[in-house]
């Protein structure tokens, strides 16, 4: 919203303050002013009133005339003009030569033959308005050689504030709400706005009016005659075309100019078409042309300003064209109203037509503002038309009246929430300077909220330390640490780990910390011919790509790995989200935080990229859970996995998570000759599996021996069934167990194993080592397991 | 002299000055030294001589012996420093101006400033809490006291799923079930509520270079007997400063968020121009931040906890916002667009 400084001054006097300063006050204690100001009319100098004292045709051109004009310094000056509304006696705005127009400068010049000296302008000209018809037709009485800006009020400071930042703010949404602001940050005193007295017409007869839904909570209407005026004054103009507004009419002008000074959005009928004013909805939907020509579909919500049954305009958002003024119009109506807030914004919603009352309406508008709106329109309109009649009473039904708001609060209150010393007399100043009723007793306050801020900006206490605090100025704060005491705190065990995760499998196995989105990728994974399984959906997503939540993150990652196969030969990613496997029997989403790894390599076989795998998993639950992982090979029931070597991962009885293998017509379509394998961890049965402590193992004063078997394993068996021949073998002194060798052919598949034996209390004798591992022996042999 | 100990003196003299390597050398020690040595042979012959002829030969041989032994000794010393001086010849030239093989894993961006922005509340105090991404209209909205009618619940800017949740629109929907699991602490051992909780948001938006629909935000409260605004004020002003590693100019404007009041957005000076006014921050001299505020009583209400006994501060940072202001990333979308190329940069960065 754009405001002028000029019309803010109707309203305070601001005179002798720096007026750049005051705004930048209003940004920081107010509402969010952008950077750029606009110094209107700071840019055009040397543009006076001079009377055309003949026109003459020029000889050549049908367009041009030559004329005459008097600027006031005693001499008739030949200016070229190509305006059609040039007439001898008019008076207009002339350019002198020297004259600035923003980035022109006014110098003598030949135009088709002739010497102009100076230049016509139009309004657009000169920058009041977008009208460049023709020449301006000065119709007030001043005398040629007058400055321009003498005549109007060209000069002002205009400044735009962000919207979003008055969200919460009815009264803002106007001149007169900010003069308050601007009354109350720099001490002066806002004056009260002119209105006519209304009860000089109650005699009068009423409107046929009634409010039948509450969702109309005030409605105020008169009706007038007999306007004369076509055309707004020129200041008037200027006001509403540096805010943004065209200028259409008077009439229109007017209730334009009235919501930009009061804030109140107001709506002039045709009273023939209006004779039985009745607020309501109907039961059907139809169709309704607004006053903009667009039909729009009106359903059973909406609230519909009515003659009778006829719908006349779309309540609080725009009137209909039916019921405009028009050329023959000679009797109006007057509509100020106040109606539901959430109605309008869910009406504006819907017909997907928002305007600059609907915006307003949406705030929750002050109620009491409607019969002082009328007011001050009557006041302008016979201001500037001396010939208008009011032909009605006030008519006014105040439905659904506002809650008052009353708050009592005191001094310790106040310091509470501020932290600093904010005087009694400051706080009652501050409070009386926005319009609050303040009665202070011993520093015990109670305070009445004005009605512009009561409709639903300030309700409770702690809205008013806002209003104390915003005009203290926040940079004014002293600035302290808290008194808390202090006590230890202790972190989140699931983010913990995710963290030490992380920094493993960054540090040690520089994998790659990759994000992605929530959903699926729907497109991406067609290409990878994986189809989306379904899951939980967004009801609303622009795209249909992303409609569908992922329930792993594993075909997200095989897609990034697909964009990254340049990247480098050998590579892996990883990231710690969130997944959504479903609903549960509560109906709520079933959502899992899990780790995912993924590895890509051109170069490595696919039994080393498993087991790299493996190694990095099993690192990870040494070293975070100092514990050992086991793992059970399964079936998948996922098609972008490979069936064989899907393994199920364990930690204790607890499975936390699984590992695989890209299915081969997946991984073709990664890359023809890359291996891709892949695991998921849920981070909450990562956490809570048993977490063993760090066991201490003094290291022996005894020489320690080592025993090797190579052994030739049958196609198939697993290294596990192997271990489990010695899991009872000599178990105070057999400390470790590893391969050292392996040997495979098309046919045998071959291990040397090594067995380390020591112990802490004497030094072991050859017999014993050989008695355990005749017997290690024996029992490989029963599960088919030879010496070779 | 005896003339074998002057033969065997000399003999020995000979053969060391041919001698290239300690095995040789070694060799030769055994030849004379050794039990069955020349010298040592010597010795053993002494046994038929007199008593008179013994004193004197001994003493010859064990001259002999002595002077063996130390030009053995000393030939060792010269051939030990020729071997190292041979190995330091032949130590070839490394160049390390070579490029490196830079091989290492790498972070996300946002894990490293939500990692230093954890490290400063941690060392204030402050609990890290997780919380899930898909949450209920309660915990998102009427929880924090914003009404069904408020903009933020339309459509265009919440994605709502088919169960009838929602994906969280910012980290303030954990505020409500962090005040429920800490209140009774505070209440009744007297801990005040000092905990930050970073996490993923998501808004229904088209996306382009400068708007995601899914970002990061790192939440923060404090909730206690005596919080206030100068307080509010402090840790904002010392976070900052410590993200960004110098003093930091904040200020604070009025705000509206419906589970604050007094709110706040917090701008600080611009970064890039300190504050005299660049193209970054629209030649303002100020960034916006980070709204913040006094923590609405009504949310304070519905967390359990009596708003006429306890107070608080929460802020909502954007921490994608300040990793791209704290690594220059320009395409907000690089950030979740999974590319290595971009992604791999970023190590660690405590």
């Amino acid at each position: 919203m754009f405001l002028s400084m000029n019309w803010i001054q109707d309203f305070v006097d601001l005179q002798g303050l720096d007026k750049l300063e005051l705004i930048h006050k209003l940004s920081l204690s107010t509402a969010e002013v952008e950077n750029e100001i606009f110094f209107k009319g700071s840019d055009l100098s040397g543009v006076v009133v001079a009377e055309i004292k003949s026109v003459e045709d020029h000889p050549e051109s049908k367009k041009l005339h030559l004329l005459k004009v008097d600027a006031g310094d005693g001499k008739l000056t030949d200016v070229v003009c190509g305006a059609p509304n040039v007439r001898v006696g008019m008076k207009t705005a002339f350019a002198k030569v020297g004259a600035k127009l923003g980035e022109i400068e006014i110098a003598p010049r030949p135009l088709a033959g002739f010497e102009s000296f100076g230049m016509c302008c139009s309004e657009a000209e000169i920058g009041i308005s977008d009208d460049h018809s023709g020449i301006m037709d000065i119709a007030e009485n001043v005398a040629p050689g007058t400055d321009i800006k003498d005549v109007y009020a060209i000069d002002d400071i205009v400044f735009e504030v962000d919207n979003k930042s008055l969200t919460n703010r009815p009264d803002l949404w106007s001149h007169y709400g900010f003069a308050r602001e601007f009354a109350a940050l720099s001490g002066r005193e806002l004056k009260p706005l002119e209105v006519e007295d209304l009860s000089a017409y109650s005699n009068l007869k009423k409107i046929d009016m009634k409010i039948e839904d509450k969702l109309c909570q005030r409605y105020s209407c008169m009706q007038v005659e007999n306007i004369n005026r076509n055309v707004s004054p020129v200041n008037m103009r200027i006001r509403l075309f540096y805010c943004g507004m065209r200028g259409i009419n008077f009439l229109a002008d007017l209730t334009n100019y009235l919501m930009l000074e009061v804030g109140q959005p107001m709506h002039a009928f045709d009273s023939r078409k209006v004779e039985k004013i009745r607020i309501k909805r109907f039961d059907t939907p139809f169709t309704f042309t607004t006053l903009d020509g667009v039909e729009r579909n009106i359903d059973e919500n909406t609230l519909m300003i009515c003659n009778d049954n006829t719908p006349v305009a779309i309540a609080g958002i725009m009137g209909g064209l039916d019921s405009e003024i028009v050329e023959d119009t000679t009797t109006l109506t007057l509509e100020s109203a106040t109606f539901d807030a959430v109605s309008i914004r869910k009406s504006t919603v819907r017909l997907a037509h928002r305007t600059d009352a609907s915006i307003r309406y949406e705030k929750c508008l002050d109620p009491e503002m409607t019969t002082l709106a009328i007011a001050r329109f009557i006041n302008l309109l016979k201001k500037y038309d001396g010939g208008v009649q009011v032909v009605s009473a006030l008519t006014d039904e105040y439905a659904y009246k506002y809650d008052t708001v009353n708050l009592s609060f005191d001094k310790n209150f106040v310091d509470r929430y501020t932290g600093i010393e904010i005087s009694n007399e400051q706080i009652v100043k501050t409070l009386t300077d926005l319009g609050f009723g303040v009665e202070l007793e011993n520093d015990n306050f109670s305070v009445t909220v004005p009605s512009w801020r009561a409709t639903k900006d300030v309700t409770i206490k702690a809205d008013i330390i806002e209003e104390i605090t915003r005009i203290y100025g926040y940079d004014n704060f002293e600035i302290s640490t808290t008194l808390s005491p202090l006590y230890p705190v202790r972190g989140d065990a699931i983010k913990t780990n995710e963290d030490r995760l992380k920094d493993l499998l960054v540090k040690k196995y520089n994998l790659h910390e990759l994000h992605s989105y929530l959903w699926a990728y729907t497109d991406e994974l067609k290409a990878l011919g994986i189809e989306v399984e379904d899951n939980v959906k967004l009801l609303n997503a622009t795209n249909p790509n992303i409609e569908t939540l992922r329930n792993s993150i594993i075909p997200t990652q095989l897609c990034q790995v697909k964009i990254n196969t340049g990247y480098s030969g050998d590579f892996g990613i990883f990231e710690v989200g969130r997944v959504i496997k479903g609903i549960k029997e509560d109906g709520l989403c079933h959502e899992k935080k899990v780790l995912t790894i993924t590895l890509f390599s051109k170069t490595k076989d696919i039994k080393t990229l498993y087991l790299e795998l493996r190694n990095m998993l099993s690192v990870a639950a040494s070293d975070i859970k100092h514990n050992t992982l086991s793992f059970k090979c399964s079936d998948t029931d996922k098609a972008y996995i490979h069936p064989v070597n899907f393994n199920r991962i364990f930690i204790g009885g607890n499975e936390i998570g699984f590992m695989g293998i890209a299915h081969p017509s997946v991984s073709k379509k990664i890359d023809k000759k890359a291996n891709v394998v892949f695991a998921e961890i849920d981070m909450t049965a990562f956490t809570e599996a048993e977490s063993a402590s760090i066991v201490y193992d003094e290291p022996s004063k005894f020489p320690a021996m080592t025993y090797d078997i190579s052994v030739e394993v049958p196609e198939g068996m697993l290294f596990e069934s192997l271990a489990n021949t010695w899991q009872n073998e000599g178990k105070e002194i057999l400390k470790g167990v590893k391969i050292v060798d392996t040997y495979d052919t098309d046919t045998v598949h071959s291990i040397t194993v090594r067995f380390e034996f020591s112990s802490n209390e004497r030094t072991l004798s050859s017999g014993e080592i050989q008695e355990i591992m005749d017997k290690v022996i024996a029992n490989l042999k029963e599960i088919g397991v030879n010496l070779r | 002299m005896n003339e074998k100990i002057i033969a065997l003196q000399n003999e020995i003299n000979e053969k060391l000055s041919s001698v290239n390597d300690l095995t040789e050398l070694d060799a030769l020690r055994v030849a004379y030294l050794g039990k069955k040595g020349s010298i040592t042979a010597l010795l053993k012959g002494m046994k038929d001589l007199s008593v008179e002829e013994k004193k004197t030969f001994g003493a010859e041989v064990n001259s002999l012996k002595e002077s063996a032994t130390e030009l053995i000794e000393a030939k060792a010393s010269e051939l030990k420093a020729k071997e190292i001086e041979a190995e330091i010849n032949s130590m070839p030239i490394i160049d390390v101006t070579a490029p490196a093989d830079n091989e290492r894993g790498s972070y996300h961006p946002i894990t490293l400033v939500q990692r230093q922005c954890e490290k400063i509340f941690k060392s204030m105090g402050f609990t890290v809490e997780d919380y899930p991404e898909v949450v209920t209209d309660y915990e998102c909205f009427e929880s924090l006291n914003i009404p069904k009618h408020h903009p933020a619940r339309d459509m265009q800017d919440t994605y709502y799923l088919s169960n009838g949740q929602l994906l969280k629109t910012q980290t303030s929907a954990a505020q409500n079930a962090i005040l429920k699991k800490y209140g009774k602490n505070l209440m009744e051992n007297g801990v005040p509520i000092k905990a930050i909780f970073p996490g993923r948001c998501f808004r229904n938006e088209a996306t382009d270079a400068c708007h995601e629909n899914t970002f990061f935000q790192m939440e923060g409260m404090m909730v206690d007997k005596k919080i206030n605004i100068s307080n509010l004020i402090y840790f904002m002003k010392t976070m900052l400063s410590e993200v960004f590693q110098k003093d930091i100019k904040v200020r604070l404007r009025p705000g509206f968020f419906p589970f604050v009041e007094p709110g706040f957005e917090l701008d600080i000076s611009c970064l890039i121009c300190g504050g005299e006014g660049c193209p970054s921050c629209k030649h303002s001299g100020w960034l916006e931040l980070c709204p913040c505020g006094m923590i609405h009583p009504n949310v304070l209400k519905e967390g359990g906890i009596d708003p006429d006994e306890y107070i608080g501060f929460a802020f909502g940072l954007g921490l994608t916002r300040l990793a791209m202001m704290k690594y220059g990333v320009k395409d907000i979308r690089n950030l979740n667009s999974g590319s290595l190329k971009a992604l791999s940069q970023f190590t660690d960065d405590e």
